[in-house]
């Protein structure tokens, strides 16, 4: 099946790239609002202290305080992610729960104020013991940080699928094997905030550095009771989210309480250490896999706990924990699988969704299992892999479909793109080779909140002048190019070329999406753009074959320029009746064919503004078991990656030497998108693996809190990437496109553990992959030896 | 706070500014000029997001005050383009695609551009150093590296 297309799958420059090349495109902080007043929140200090008492008064009277709110001046609602566990309320009431949880807030003339406004807030806390991992959590006795959840248990998942225990029986080798990682910030780098309007008719619009307008105008209209229908969420340029903004934050729900307050628009950002303490990042989790094989290398069962050490809030966690025990079930064949999972809450800031939300560290923890089980076979791992691998057409052991998969493609491109055969066993001394696959929903086959919405709609409208198209969406462009995409597959879906599409995206007023999370964009939003543009295509082609008195099926639109199969037909008529409206200008259609300008003209004329509206929601996916809607998705992307490292066998210091990356994405919309989505899911692939660790000391604050003792990846710790795309041909998928977004992330941190344990021979099961780690491995394989 | 005089030549245009005395730059850029294309991600100096070019040696401008950037020339990245006419870094950053979210872009730009004003032909290891303070979360920062060797030969040819 190959299509012809004359927009997808190019590299068309993306659409906001002059903008944001030039200093011209606009983020939250650069929209000028008249009358502005700041906003800024008083945080606990305390990981876990009863309030026992708040005092305003003093910052009320400061001049130039305009509002200070507190528990007392909002309604006593619970709010958070799952409506299963709103376990979050909009400041502290009777207790906080961790170092940065909201006590009180105020809106001020400017920020200086806003500040010294906090700092005369008086608050009496009695201090209360606290828990910060897991372990303490869970320990008899432990302080309960929620009186719903008295063990500290978030939520719990028990799910068996297969027999277990026969596939333990009938495996000739079983591996036991435990994994941790580490706290991992988000660290985008425009850090969240938002302006909130009030206006004089009841209408609330705020202007938020959101990944989901859809979801925090729910959660904004639930807790401040304004009819869902006046509540406007817009989202400007967004600098990065990675699923810490794909929730209603602080920043959005205090500053339209502040701003319905005071009747002037307020703003409320965070700072870069707010960033840290609101967290919402990803989780540590702590896996045990214990997995059977056969001889021959064929997985027979796995039998799976994991521990996610939550923070104090439930944020995304409830999906999370799902995921981590779910996305296992493929790509590779496992018949069967039991998982047990939990989430505990601690003292500490609440963790949520980050790319590859749930599934990273399970993925690494079993990745690196099957490189060693395929050591102790003494089989190649690629060759172990691509004996196990699922192929379109195969349904997991937990119901997950796999419409395409190009997973034998993928790990085929980094095998030969990396030279591998020339490589793996022949390297020299402190030089290692391994690989890695991954797996990735391309989109929640289900909303956040139960309901039969659709995912999202999209409006296309032919401006009545002129040929040119706009593309109304609610998708959030975050920096990922969804805009790019959609004005592509609008183009392609209506036959016109990408300069005739305008798209304006972003804002709950253009229509209903989910936002951007769980990698969905591409698929959903590409689905419902693509029939809105077909449509478009539809009308405009019925009001010409009407006008030329020709079978509407004998038209269609190809680059802008009209195709009538058949007989030539005379149309002259209708061009002098073009220009005839358009004397005097100077770009009249020429040439034998109807242009689209032309055409869509007619169908102005003839009906009035042409619109065309698109939707999409998957069809029922997944099993009937508890939690079978984690995981679901029409459609499943996957990957591979070979890593190249160097180990210093006295230092311990591993430095990545290249990643070879092959992604299936069904197809490219746009190429180089689809690379730019590769390269930075190595990026924080990598830097996860190497050094990114969250760090508290014993009272719960975070000990690293900046950008500059938070180490991401710069330009000198990135290896050189070759990208590799695999287009499989999604059935599911607009144009056969599927997800990249995070899919990509998964196997950039097994496939360097892999590579560490060729250079060195020893295994290391605690992210990051520091010298001190590795140097103790070594000397503890040293030891073995003696 | 007795507030200061100053002038400061921004993009090559003269301004007197009364500002206080612990104004940053970036404030007085992005606030008092309303020239936003300079970002902060931070505000403490560790994300480069607002680089800009003091004398054509990049600087945080978070980290420097108003007052410092007295009498001298600053460049931001609304002073790159001429007109409708992008810089050649400008333009490479979009062809390669080495812009995602764009928070960190401005910043990266005026980082390149002060390399390749001082060095026309530098190596990836010179470029990699150059742009070494410019944190980018989106990128892996590959694309970006190809497009100013890219923007480097080009302004070399012309
Ligand atoms: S805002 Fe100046 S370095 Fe981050
Ligand atoms: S493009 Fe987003 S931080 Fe660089």
């Amino acid at each position: 099946m190959t299509q012809k297309f004359n927009v997808i799958g190019s590299r068309a420059p993306r659409l906001d790239a002059p903008d944001k090349a030039t200093g011209r495109a606009c983020y939250v902080d650069d929209i000028e609002f008249p009358h502005l007043l700041e906003g800024a929140i008083l945080q606990s200090p305390h990981a876990h202290a009863r309030i026992l008492s708040i005092d305003t008064s003093a910052a009320e009277a400061l001049p130039g305080v305009a509002a200070v709110i507190t528990h007392r001046d909002v309604p006593d609602v619970r709010y958070g992610v799952s409506p299963a566990r709103y376990d979050e309320t909009i400041f502290a009431i009777d207790k906080v729960r961790y170092v940065g949880d909201e006590v009180a807030a105020v809106a001020a003339e400017d920020l200086d104020t806003a500040m010294a406004a906090l700092e005369l807030i008086k608050v009496e806390y009695e201090v209360l013991p606290h828990v910060l991992t897991v372990d303490e959590a869970l320990a008899e006795g432990a302080p309960v940080i929620h009186d719903a959840f008295p063990g500290n248990i978030c939520a719990e998942v028990h799910q068996e699928f297969g027999d277990v225990a026969a596939g333990f029986a009938e495996s000739d080798i079983i591996r036991t094997d435990v994994f941790v990682n580490k706290r991992q910030d988000g660290a985008f780098i425009e850090p969240h905030r938002c302006v909130a309007v009030y206006d004089n008719f009841g209408q609330l619009t705020l202007t938020s550095s959101t990944q989901v307008p859809h979801y925090v105008q729910r959660t904004v209209a639930m807790v401040t009771g304004i009819d869902v229908g006046k509540v406007r969420v817009k989202k400007p340029y967004v600098g990065g989210g990675f699923g810490p903004k794909a929730e209603a934050t602080p920043c959005d729900i205090i500053s339209a309480f502040l701003a319905i307050k005071t009747g002037r628009p307020v703003r409320v950002a965070y700072s870069r250490e707010q960033v840290f303490l609101h967290c919402r990042a990803r989780h540590q989790f702590k896996h045990v896999m214990k997995t059977g094989f056969k001889k021959d290398g064929t997985i027979m069962a796995l039998d799976h706990q994991c521990w996610l050490e939550g923070g104090a809030y439930s944020s995304f966690g409830i999906a999370t924990v799902y995921y981590a025990g779910s996305l296992l079930a493929a790509p590779y064949k496992l018949p069967n699988m039991k998982y047990d999972g939990w989430r505990v809450y601690t003292n500490k800031p609440a963790c949520g969704a980050q790319r590859g939300h749930g599934g990273v560290a399970a993925r690494a923890c079993f990745e690196q299992q099957l490189d060693l089980i395929a050591k102790q076979l003494d089989m190649d791992p690629i060759e172990l892999r691509l004996k196990n691998i699922m192929t379109a057409g195969d349904v997991s052991c937990n119901d997950l479909a796999m419409s395409s998969l190009g997973m034998k493609e993928c790990i085929e491109a980094v095998r030969d793109g990396s030279t591998w055969r020339d490589k793996r066993g022949r390297l020299p001394k402190g030089k290692g080779i391994g690989m890695a696959s991954g797996f990735f929903v391309s989109g929640a086959g289900y909303p956040i909140y139960r309901s039969e919405t659709y995912h999202c709609t999209v409006t296309i409208k032919v401006q009545e002048d002129g040929g040119t198209v706009k593309v109304l969406t609610g998708a959030a462009e975050i920096g990922q190019g969804s805009d790019t995409a959609m004005a592509m597959i609008a183009a392609e879906a209506i036959g016109i070329p990408l300069d005739r599409v305008r798209l304006v995206s972003g804002d709950t007023d253009y229509g209903v999406d989910l936002g951007a999370y769980s990698s969905r964009t591409t698929l959903m939003t590409g689905h419902a753009t693509k029939e809105a543009g077909e449509a478009v295509k539809d009308r405009v082609l019925t009001a010409l074959a009407e006008e030329l008195g020709i079978e509407r099926d004998r038209l269609d639109m190809a680059n802008g320029l009209v195709e009538i199969s058949g007989d030539p037909v005379d149309f002259s008529e209708l061009r002098t009746k073009y220009i005839k409206e358009h004397r005097g200008w100077s770009d009249h259609p020429a040439g034998d064919q109807i242009t689209f300008t032309e055409a869509a003209r007619i169908a102005y004329l003839k009906y009035g503004t042409v619109v065309g509206t698109g939707k999409y929601k998957p069809p029922v996916l997944g099993g009937k078991f508890k939690g079978a809607a984690v995981g679901t998705s029409p459609a499943y992307g996957c990957s591979a990656q070979v890593a190249e490292v160097t180990v210093d066998l006295e230092t311990g210091q591993v430095t990545v030497d290249s990643i070879t990356d092959a992604h299936d994405c069904g197809k490219a919309v746009n190429l180089t998108s689809v690379e730019a989505q590769m390269e930075g899911s190595v990026s924080m692939g990598l830097g996860e693996a190497m050094f990114e660790e969250v760090k508290f000391d014993d009272q719960g604050r975070v000990l690293n809190a900046s950008l500059g003792e938070y180490h991401i990846p710069t330009v000198l710790d990135m290896p050189q990437m070759s990208c590799i795309v695999v287009e499989s041909g999604e059935p599911n998928g607009p144009f056969g496109a599927k997800e990249v977004g995070e899919g990509a992330i998964m196997p950039t941190i097994p496939a360097i553990l892999n590579a560490v344990h060729d250079a060195t021979g020893v295994t290391i099961t605690e992210l990051p992959i520091t010298p001190e780690r590795v140097l103790k491995a070594l000397k503890e394989k040293e030891q073995e030896k003696d | 706070m007795e507030k200061i005089r100053i002038e400061l030549t921004v993009n090559g245009k003269q301004h007197d500014l009364l500002v206080a005395p612990n104004r940053t730059l970036a404030q007085t850029l992005r606030e008092d000029l309303r020239l936003t294309g300079t970002k902060q991600g931070c505000e403490v100096g560790d994300c480069g997001s607002c680089t800009v070019l003091l004398d054509d040696v990049p600087v945080n401008s978070c980290l420097v005050l108003a007052v410092q950037a007295a009498g001298r020339r600053v460049t931001t990245i609304e002073g790159l383009a001429q007109g409708n006419e992008l810089h050649p870094i400008q333009e490479a950053m979009i062809q390669h695609g080495a812009i995602q979210c764009g928070f960190c872009t401005p910043g990266m730009i005026l980082s390149a551009k002060a390399l390749l004003d001082r060095n026309p032909d530098p190596d990836a290891g010179e470029i990699k150093d150059a742009l070494s303070g410019n944190l980018c979360r989106c990128t892996g920062y590959q694309k970006i590296v190809e497009a100013v060797q890219d923007a480097a030969a080009k302004m070399g040819r012309d």
